[in-house]
């Protein structure tokens, strides 16, 4: 019996009975459905997740932060401990080769109540402030939509300039202007800590790639869409997407300014005598080579612990930690989403089982007729698991269907969550699996109708 | 050479502790062409001997021979493949597959043979006429009368061109009339040279073939057979009082 005629007739089986299919089917197709679903929202928001770390610096970004906490043995020398200084990024620069674009980095930021940005009445409600060197746009990935980068020349004469981030402007300016136009303020003045400083680039707004659509989408159809908040996903209990969020958050309220500008006008209280001396928040650098990760690490420290006369007042930050973190986490819902779609499946295995052994035993009859003008235990054992598979694969093919209705419903009742993102490969697994299924649920059965006794099943009413 | 030859067959069964006998030491040889009937009360072992003989079944013991193949000790896998070539069966209650037309009926030995559909069909529409049946290829059987669903199934049993046909009670679901058309028929394919062997409880039916052979508690107690006997028999010579009293 040629495989033509087994699956022609398991086709003609399954649709003879094809209420009784449909049921049987149901398991399947949920089960394949609700593997897609998962598969596609866990997939949103490892996106969001692994554009949020290549948007705050990638794994090429190491910063050296201060560490007052010196290791026991040298505590006492702690007034000692300066902290990091220009005088750092001069060493690195000369004698770390393995790094580059090492930049100084002081911040301040409003809420702590140090720091005023406003204009007119209006004050911004959270901005951070950064003296630093124009390398810092490579570093941590800015991007100018509009005007310039401050100078070197803007650094060594201290100019009053600076390039805000789109909420800076949102919150000081509006979005868009009376006649719908995005508003791009450069040239206009804005105050921090009542000291006028000129606009003079602005970066691109930064936002994940489906909230961008979206914005692009409700543009078009003339209406604003409400802005996500990173505080919204936190209180919806999903931390790591907050986290996410909260990096296009911060990197939207960023004022840059030349290091000397804020050492000379934002220091007021300022008075340890050469901008050499004066701690920085934290140096910012890139690696060459991912893969050089350690020993740049090291290089850096050798240098560090020449400079810091041997004291260890300083720490890395590498973004391995948040890598890893989000790694593990969505391999976390992966398996709980496969633990899931898997009873599903098994379920719906279940019922094929359980359809496909109360119809063999409807059909014993056929069975041993079928058999007495020569079927081979084989052809029956085909013939019975080949129904089975095809109500699998059709189960399958019809949750692959179904997937995309269920996606899309489920996303528009939980806006707050990352937008979930369909893949092809995500379908061809579930759809696999379905086949699995089919093939183990219709094993049993078959052996069952490849066993019985031709003489037995024709006596059989 | 016989076409079957059967050697001396015991059949057994094991019920719960007693030992069956359901077949007590048949030896038997048919020729090409015979037209013979199997006769004897139900539990009398005719039909476990036809069960053997078609390949439903192997004996405990003892040998026979089928057209050269010795089928008491083949494969499952074998005596499929000559359920397939070298056997058709024709059923009491008919057999055919309900969900199929009577053409797909036909058709489904040769499915199993592996032939394409364009042969399939030729050759179904071929056994199909031979039996009178052509016109009725597209119906289902629940659509036919009695008769024509064994006339059916007798184009099915014909269609891979078997060396042996056994009839099992073939006119024991049917009217009088129709069964002595069907009784015809198979005079008419034994008269065409077809080996033909009808296992039936009824003398009177028995009674169409040259060469009866009753069976009795596992054994062969009477046989007739127009080559020994030179004439054929009436009938009321050949039974006895016992199976005149299940008729």
């Amino acid at each position: 019996m040629n495989l033509g005629s087994i699956i022609e007739s398991g086709f003609k089986e399954i649709w003879a009975h094809w209420f009784r299919s449909l049921l049987t089917m149901f398991g399947i197709i949920l089960g394949v459905a609700s593997l897609v679903t998962m598969s596609s929202f866990v997939k949103g928001k490892e996106n969001l997740l692994k554009d949020s770390l290549a948007e705050s610096g990638g794994l090429e970004r190491i910063v050296v932060d201060d560490n007052d906490d010196l290791p026991d043995y040298q505590k006492h020398l702690e007034d000692e401990a300066n902290g990091m200084t220009l005088k750092d990024v001069y060493a690195l620069q000369k004698n770390a080769p393995l790094v580059y674009n090492v930049t100084p980095v002081i911040e301040k930021r409003s809420y702590r109540g140090s720091l005023r940005v406003s204009r007119k009445d209006k004050r911004v409600r959270y901005a951070s402030v950064k003296g630093t060197w124009p390398s810092l746009l490579e570093i941590e990935e800015h991007e100018l939509e509009h005007g310039r980068v401050f100078s070197d020349m803007d650094d060594l004469l201290a100019n009053p300039v600076c390039i805000i981030g789109t909420q800076i402007r949102n919150d000081l300016f509006g979005e868009y202007d009376n006649q719908g136009e995005e508003i791009i303020p450069i040239g206009e003045k804005i105050m921090i800590n009542y000291i006028p400083f000129k606009i003079i680039g602005m970066f691109k707004q930064y936002m994940s790639e489906e909230d961008r659509k979206k914005k692009e989408e409700a543009r078009a159809a003339g209406q604003t869409v409400a802005r996500r908040d990173f505080r919204a996903a936190y209180m919806s209990g999903d931390r790591q997407s907050g986290t996410a969020m909260r990096i296009y958050s911060m990197k939207n309220s960023t004022v840059m300014i030349p290091i000397n500008t804020l050492v000379s006008k934002l220091d007021s209280d300022y008075d340890r005598g050469s901008n050499m001396d004066r701690s920085l928040s934290k140096v910012a650098m890139n690696i060459y080579d991912v893969s050089t990760l350690e020993k740049s690490l090291q290089q850096v420290r050798n240098v560090l612990m020449q400079t810091h006369k041997g004291l260890e007042d300083f720490e890395f930050e590498t973004q391995e930690g948040f890598a890893g973190d989000i790694n593990l986490s969505i391999q976390n819902e992966r398996i709980s989403g496969m633990f899931i779609a898997g009873i599903c499946l098994l379920v719906g295995g279940i019922g094929i089982i359980n359809i496909m052994l109360s119809s063999i035993s409807e059909r014993v009859r056929e069975i041993g007729i079928r058999k007495s003008i020569g079927a081979t235990n084989m052809d029956v054992f085909l013939q019975i698991l080949t129904e089975s598979i095809v109500i699998a694969v059709a189960g399958g093919l019809a949750g692959i269907m179904l997937s995309p209705i269920l996606v899309n419903t489920l996303a528009s009742f939980a806006d707050g969550t990352t937008p979930p993102v369909m893949t092809a490969f995500a379908m061809a697994v579930a759809f696999g699996f379905s086949v699995i299924t089919g093939s183990l649920a219709g094993l049993f059965p078959a052996i069952k109708a490849a066993k019985l006794d031709p003489i037995q099943a024709l006596r059989y009413d | 050479m016989p076409l079957l030859e059967l050697r001396d067959i015991h059949k057994t069964y094991h019920l719960g502790g007693e030992t069956i006998r359901a077949l007590d030491g048949v030896s038997l040889d048919i020729d090409s062409g015979e037209f013979i009937s199997i006769i004897g009360p139900s539990g009398s072992g005719k039909s476990t001997l036809m069960h053997i003989l078609g390949c439903l079944d192997t004996p405990t013991s003892g040998t026979i021979n089928l057209d050269g193949m010795m089928i008491h000790d083949a494969s499952a896998r074998q005596l499929a493949a000559i359920r397939n070539k070298k056997i058709g069966f024709v059923f009491q209650f008919f057999n055919l597959l309900p969900k199929l037309t009577v053409r797909q009926n036909v058709e489904l030995p040769m499915i199993y043979s592996g032939l394409s559909g364009k042969e399939r069909r030729e050759r179904a529409m071929n056994s199909l006429s031979s039996v009178n049946m052509e016109d009725r290829s597209k119906h289902r059987p629940s659509q036919l009368s009695g008769g024509q669903q064994q006339r059916a199934a007798i184009a099915r049993a014909l269609v891979n061109d078997p060396r042996i046909i056994f009839a099992d009670e073939p006119t024991g679901n049917l009217d009088s009339n129709t069964g002595v058309l069907i009784l015809e028929m198979f005079d008419k394919l034994h008269q065409e040279g077809r080996t033909v062997m009808l296992v039936t409880h009824d003398p009177e039916i028995a009674a169409v073939t040259p060469r009866r052979i009753e069976i009795r508690d596992g054994k062969i107690a009477n046989e007739i057979d127009p080559k020994l006997a030179g004439e054929v028999p009436k009938f009321d010579q050949f039974t006895d009082i016992e199976s005149k009293k299940l008729t």
